[in-house]
């Protein structure tokens, strides 16, 4: 057992290698993730802008961290997809039937995501500077921000790995995110959440969502954080924890 | 050492409520061609997933190179090698690729040389930097077993490896068995097929409603049936000899 724990991470990184080439092989993983978000801004910033925007200032600015938390979801399913991929074609057997360390595999999936997402981010962020976003924010504001969409990208992937593990088809493992794209319409991402009527607004202001865009759009214009950040990681961190759990578990009985 | 590398006594197992083992014994000795033969659902591959430790028995115990599958999963899997029922080769990967990830999961050293070498053998050398994607069934197989070497286990263990491949594919993977064998490897392998057990085990357990209902070398299974009668009948060509006659290959086996 000692000498595997010792290759853990070399594990990992074989791994990580493997699917990496994956994602760069076939750039349309990139390309969907990083399409619908940016068609999504310049809709909202050229066509409906004018009217949604009125007393937001700049409304790239004002729609960003909701862009990025939309493409996160949607970047996810693309894990639920590799993960089903390997598990009904065989690979994962191979993989388990090896000396290697137990959830290797797994990792490899999971940190895949987290380099594939600030990927798809990157690009977005560069679309959203020629349309005019801008932020003064300082380095260390520009962290927190990375952190947070970094802890939030691995709390979805452990739900995506829960979708992946128990999918019975394809389609499956990618369907559930749908709603997860979603989630960012009914949240302060691109209108302020007083506009609402009351049952759509007691919803949207207490999504998990509107917390986190609530807490980068403040770091982003350099403005207090208030409870909105404790708030954004105690569900980033709680829905970690519990997908994390049941992701392992789905994982053992697979592998068992 | 004792003889015997695969011991299996008494193995059960249950998916809910159907009954897949019920009871199966059997051994293996070191460096022999095994072959668990059994129609569709009889429990072969269940069989091997047990054996492989990808599933845990309901009852039972099963050891390989004296070390019990349930109990020493680590030991067991660096003592063995899986070439499961659908190629587990990585489609997006080249050839190449497939053969280095799995010698670096092994840590060996110089993967890429090892690579090299695995492609050579099995004539792969000019598809090695090709995706498997584009790679026909046989070649597919044959990297799959080319994966399966590598780490020079002492079991290695073939889930149907020629089901869905071609005559003369079929004709490469038992050429590769027979190989593996001479160079004292043991293959556990199942098969559906008579004649492929019959070409190639040392010796042949046939597996029917989860039990064992007779092991032996083939001629020992022979003397289970009356004597053979003697009848004189002319011998036509199968239409898998005429195939293979044609296409000149038939040298192969």
């Amino acid at each position: 057992m000692e000498a595997t724990r010792n290759y853990f991470f070399s594990d990992v990184g074989v791994m990580l290698g493997r699917s990496m080439r994956h994602i760069f092989r076939s750039m349309d993983t990139i390309i969907t993730v990083t399409l619908t978000p940016i068609a999504m801004m310049l809709l909202f910033v050229y066509v409906f802008g004018g009217a949604l925007g009125a007393g937001t200032g700049n409304y790239v600015n004002y729609m960003m961290p909701g862009i990025w938390l939309m493409a996160i979801a949607s970047g996810i399913a693309y894990t639920s997809y590799r993960l089903f991929v390997d598990v009904r074609g065989g690979v994962f057997e191979r993989f388990h039937s090896m000396p290697i360390s137990g959830s290797a595999a797994l990792w490899g999936h999971v940190f895949t995501s987290l380099v594939s997402n600030a990927i798809s981010l990157l690009v977005i962020i560069l679309v959203a500077l020629l349309m005019g976003f801008r932020s003064s924010a300082g380095m260390l504001n520009w962290l927190a921000v990375a952190g947070i969409l970094a802890l939030f990208t691995l709390s979805l992937t452990w739900v995506a790995v829960i979708a992946g593990l128990k999918a019975q088809s394809v389609d499956g493992a990618g369907a559930f995110a749908y709603p997860l794209i979603f989630l960012p319409f009914i949240s302060s991402a691109f209108v302020p959440t007083d506009s609402m009527p009351a049952a759509v607004r007691v919803f949207a202001e207490n999504q998990p969502v509107t917390a986190i865009v609530d807490t980068i759009r403040a770091l982003l214009s350099e403005q207090p954080v208030g409870s909105d950040i404790w708030i954004a990681l105690a569900w980033c961190l709680g829905i970690l924890v519990v997908a994390y759990f049941f992701a392992m578990r789905a994982y053992r009985r697979r592998a068992a | 050492m004792p003889n015997n590398i695969i011991e299996v006594n008494g193995l059960r197992k249950a998916y809910k409520k159907l009954e897949v083992l019920k009871g199966v014994d059997f051994s293996v000795e070191r460096g022999e061609i095994f072959a668990l033969l059994g129609s569709n659902g009889a429990g072969k591959t269940t069989t091997i997933k047990i054996l492989s430790t990808l599933l845990s028995p309901d009852q039972g115990v099963a050891t390989i190179s004296g070390h019990d599958v349930t109990k020493q999963p680590q030991q067991v899997r660096a003592a063995i090698s899986l070439t499961g029922q659908f190629a587990a080769v990585d489609e997006i990967l080249t050839g190449r690729e497939n053969l280095v990830m799995i010698a670096k999961l092994r840590h060996l050293k110089s993967p890429r040389q090892i690579a090299d070498d695995l492609l050579v053998r099995f004539g792969l050398t000019e598809a090695a930097d090709r995706r498997v994607a584009t790679y026909s069934g046989g070649m597919r197989r044959r990297l799959d077993i080319a994966m399966s070497l590598i780490g020079k286990p002492q079991v290695i263990f073939l889930d149907e490896p020629t089901t869905g491949l071609d005559p003369e594919a079929r004709l490469e993977v038992w050429k590769e068995v027979k190989q593996l064998s001479a160079n004292g490897v043991t293959v556990f392998l199942t098969t559906q097929q008579l004649q492929e057990a019959e070409q190639l085990a040392d010796r042949i357990a046939i597996l029917h409603e989860g039990r064992i209902i007779a092991q032996g070398t083939l001629a020992e299974l022979k003397q289970l049936f009356p004597p053979a009668k003697k009848e004189y009948v002319e011998k036509q060509p199968t239409l898998e000899e005429i195939f293979l006659a044609i296409i000149g290959k038939k040298e192969a086996c």
